[in-house]
């Protein structure tokens, strides 16, 4: 079992291969669909101009993405009407729509990690190689148990974008996950694939 | 007609944060299955673990608690006007109470309603007129990742070897698992509609998922394959989040409708190992949940 303390160092990071268990600690933002587009849009490919308060919230990113990771979640909240915010689930959502966009905003912000499920293809890959950073696998459903793991909820950007597409910025302890992509260009998503798609042929030579 | 809005709000609650028995007694029997210390059994410990926390603390299984798809099966002469409003205030309830994420977003302004409200097919609901006194609401709560994976062939398939009968709809559906990897938060359920629309077969797929787990299909030839199915889609090696590992599927149910001379579909919908369904059972002296 390693215990990650972020903001996380290129050596911690290469240390890691896939199939170690980790226990991750401290500040962590969730961001999934409308952040990493937003993100890439507004800041990177730069389509599209920054509005409202933008320059603001990608000033923030920069400070918590920088040796951080971002959690592919969309949580239920308790507490919206107070502001007195608590996760009561918050598990992972599938990470592969992000794929278009992970790559980039890894070396945009010196991400070192991605939480998230179901694993992502060959660009996240190959980012994990270059930043270098990990893709770390939580278990898919289990939300009231990871809820368990987000300490403290420190604050919201974008909570325009609904309560499931808000960057929220967290407080973690212990947080479990697997690591399943590594800086060496390992994935069990694509050994398992591969796999999985030889077994499917012979099934799929007889009726 | 009676308010009945606090008792499907039980129900909202009970199917978010209660996996029914037959979903859980089939996660232990699969977490026997996979090698100790291996990633598929911590995974799916892991997931029992959480499965008693979220009904000891009453909070969400899954925090993507899906689109809320409601069957009706009300007496005659009920109002399903005012059932239809009853539903939508128990599900504005149950949101508030984090029983229920906020889930339902404009397509075209991406926001986000707030309250799980939103145009005419969200939530989901069907209505059945039925004979008898007793109003029967049946509903599951099925989430975006199972759903993004979910499937539709179109029969013959070249790239499949996929004809149209039995052996075909076998080809598809082991196609689909494998398409699925882990993305649908495998072990999961397939519900699959042979036949029918594009639309009709979609619909069937998902009533096919109200189904028990350990249930027989009543038509011998559909029974054998589902059975197939499971033990097929278990030599895949995709395992509990694909992870790999014994534990694919958990379940299969086969239903079918009458379909065009021109049209061959199947329909595939796949449902996650968080298997939320529940039903409510009324009469006028009574009020219990399955």
């Amino acid at each position: 079992m390693h215990i990650l303390n972020m903001p996380l160092s290129d050596e911690s990071i290469r240390s890691l291969k896939v199939g170690d268990s980790i226990l991750l600690n401290g500040i962590m933002i969730t961001g999934r669909d409308a952040a990493h587009k937003w993100m890439v849009d507004t800041f990177i490919t730069k389509t599209r101009e920054p509005q409202g308060d933008d320059l603001d919230v990608y000033e923030a990113l920069r400070k918590y993405l920088a040796g951080g990771v971002i959690y592919h979640c969309g949580p239920v909240v308790a507490g919206l009407d107070t502001k007195e915010y608590k996760f009561v689930a918050a598990g992972p959502t599938t990470s592969i729509r992000e794929e278009p966009y992970q790559g980039m905003v890894m070396k945009h912000f010196n991400a070192k990690g991605v939480i998230g499920k179901g694993g992502m293809g060959p660009k996240t890959l190959a980012a994990c190689r270059e930043v270098p950073g990990v893709y770390l696998h939580a278990i898919g459903g289990a939300a009231s148990l990871i809820a368990q793991s987000v300490t403290r909820v420190l604050g919201v950007y974008k909570l325009d974008f609904g309560v499931p597409e808000a960057m929220w910025v967290t407080e973690i302890t212990d947080f479990p996950a697997v690591v399943t992509m590594d800086s060496h260009g390992g994935s069990l998503h694509a050994t398992v694939e591969q796999h999985s798609r030889q077994k499917l042929q012979e099934l799929l030579a007889s009726d | 007609m009676p308010n009945l809005t606090d008792k499907i709000l039980e129900l909202v609650r009970l199917t978010s944060t209660d996996l029914p028995p037959d979903v859980e007694a089939s996660l232990h029997r699969a977490v026997e299955q996979e090698e100790p210390g291996s990633a598929a059994r911590d995974a799916l410990e892991t997931i029992i673990k959480n499965v008693e926390l979220s009904r000891q603390n009453s909070t969400p299984i899954c925090q993507d608690t899906g689109t809320p798809i409601f069957y009706v099966y009300h007496p005659i002469g009920w109002s399903t006007h005012e059932l239809h409003q009853q539903i939508e205030a128990a599900v504005v309830l149950a949101t508030q109470k984090a029983y229920l994420r906020p889930n339902s977003v404009n397509s075209l302004t991406g926001k986000n309603s707030g309250n799980n409200l939103g145009g005419r097919y969200f939530p989901s609901i069907h209505f059945d007129e039925v004979s008898g006194e007793t109003l029967t609401i049946e509903l599951i709560l099925k989430g975006g990742g199972c759903e993004n994976v979910g499937a539709q062939y179109s029969l013959p398939s070249v790239a499949l070897n996929a004809g149209r009968d039995l052996a075909g709809v076998r080809k598809v559906a082991l196609d689909a698992v494998y398409q699925a990897q882990g993305q649908g938060c495998a072990p999961g359920i397939l519900g699959i509609a042979i036949g029918g629309d594009r639309g009709s077969g979609y619909y069937a797929s998902k009533e096919a998922l109200f189904r028990k787990m350990d249930d027989t299909n009543p038509d011998p030839q559909l029974d054998a394959l589902e059975k197939r199915l499971v033990e097929e889609a278990n030599q895949l090696d995709i395992g509990p989040m694909g992870f790999g590992g014994k534990t694919t599927l958990l379940g299969a149910k086969i239903t079918h409708l009458n379909r065009l001379p021109a049209s061959y579909f199947v329909s595939v919908s796949y449902m996650c190992w968080a298997y939320r369904r529940r039903k409510m059972i009324y009469t006028a002296t009574e009020v219990r949940y399955e």
